[in-house]
């Protein structure tokens, strides 16, 4: 629900980086982004268009890469990466606990970009 | 045909708004003000639930509020008439808040006379989750009414949070909500976290979330 304002930083971040670079263009730009956020990557798109109409970044693909959720045992505190729709299934496998710490999935990361 | 080049970026989008909740924080303990973000979906009741709360502690904590909505100033309004300082922050169709426009909202509250700030986020429970706020501690409201299913809807927010409110027990005879099913719902991913069940209508628990709130606030004021 709020592409819009993630797609903006991502073209603020990745204009950045072209600057003093000799960019002509930005073909590609990798991201890493945590399974549990809530975005639509059809949308992230969408709106990266609409709003690199006139950069360098026009025209880029958006190439998302998805972060897992890892979550970490509460009693032994051993580490497993869960699918969003499993997070209610999880059972230790080591102690058999079922109350877990988010350890990470919420991520938005820009790796790097293709320029020509 | 130009040869395509790869740039390193290695940059995470929430870096900018991460270092600003950390400043906001920073000056919070220095003005000696406590922040409290409260989220929940629209209609829980959170402008009900902060005056019912700050009813409770007003003869000992100076109360502030920082009101969010996408384009109204109703619930500031409402608050304001109960005499309680009160900013409403318009997010321009924003579905959340975020450390900058708390921080900007801020401007419009005399910190140095105030204990206690809270935040009434935007009604949503996606992206106010994903947003650090710069506030002290987070809480969540979730009125029975809504259904025991939320967090397997909803996980992060019932991750980022530090306290569940459950709202509206005076309907739960009327309903098929199940607080245990609830309840380890929750903890499975947060085990942390402190569930208060609460009427903010006939004041039922909100005695107790209020001890929390005021020993909460007490200790970081007193650093």
């Amino acid at each position: 629900m709020h592409e819009l304002q993630v797609t903006e930083r991502i073209l603020d971040v990745v204009l950045k980086h072209a600057a003093g670079h000799d960019v002509s263009k930005i073909v590609v730009i990798h991201l890493r982004i945590g399974e549990l956020s809530d975005l639509e990557d059809e949308w992230l798109q969408r709106y990266f268009d609409y709003l690199s109409k006139d950069t360098l970044a026009a025209n880029a693909r958006l190439a998302i890469e998805k972060a897992p959720i890892v979550m970490q045992c509460e009693s032994c505190a051993s580490s497993l990466e869960v699918r969003k729709d499993d997070l209610q299934e999880i059972v230790c496998a080591d102690c058999g606990e079922s109350r877990f710490r988010l350890v990470s999935g919420r991520e938005y990361f820009v790796k790097n970009i293709e320029v020509v | 045909m130009d040869e395509v080049r790869l740039i390193e970026v290695k940059q995470d989008i929430h870096a900018d708004n991460e270092k600003t909740a950390k400043e906001l924080r920073k000056r919070l303990s220095e003005e000696k003000t406590f922040l409290l973000n409260v989220m929940s979906s629209p209609g829980a009741g959170k402008t009900t639930t902060i005056l019912s709360t700050i009813g409770q502690l007003e003869s000992t904590l100076r109360f502030g509020v920082l009101e969010a909505d996408i384009d109204s100033m109703v619930d500031a309004e409402k608050v304001a008439a109960e005499g309680i300082s009160a900013v409403q922050l318009r997010t321009g169709g924003f579905c959340h808040l975020d450390a900058a426009m708390v921080t900007k909202g801020l401007e419009g509250l005399d910190l140095g006379g105030l204990d206690v700030v809270i935040i009434e986020n935007v009604g949503n429970l996606v992206c106010p989750a994903e947003f650090d706020t710069g506030a002290i501690k987070s809480v969540m409201i979730l009125s029975v009414p809504e259904g025991d299913d939320k967090p397997l809807k909803y996980p992060l927010m019932f991750t980022v949070c530090d306290v569940l409110l459950v709202n509206k027990i005076d309907y739960l005879e009327l309903s098929d909500f199940d607080m245990e099913a609830m309840r380890e719902r929750v903890l499975r991913l947060n085990p942390d976290i402190r569930i208060f069940e609460i009427s903010a209508k006939t004041g039922e628990g909100v005695d107790e979330w209020a001890a929390w709130l005021s020993r909460e606030a007490t200790s970081f004021i007193r650093g």
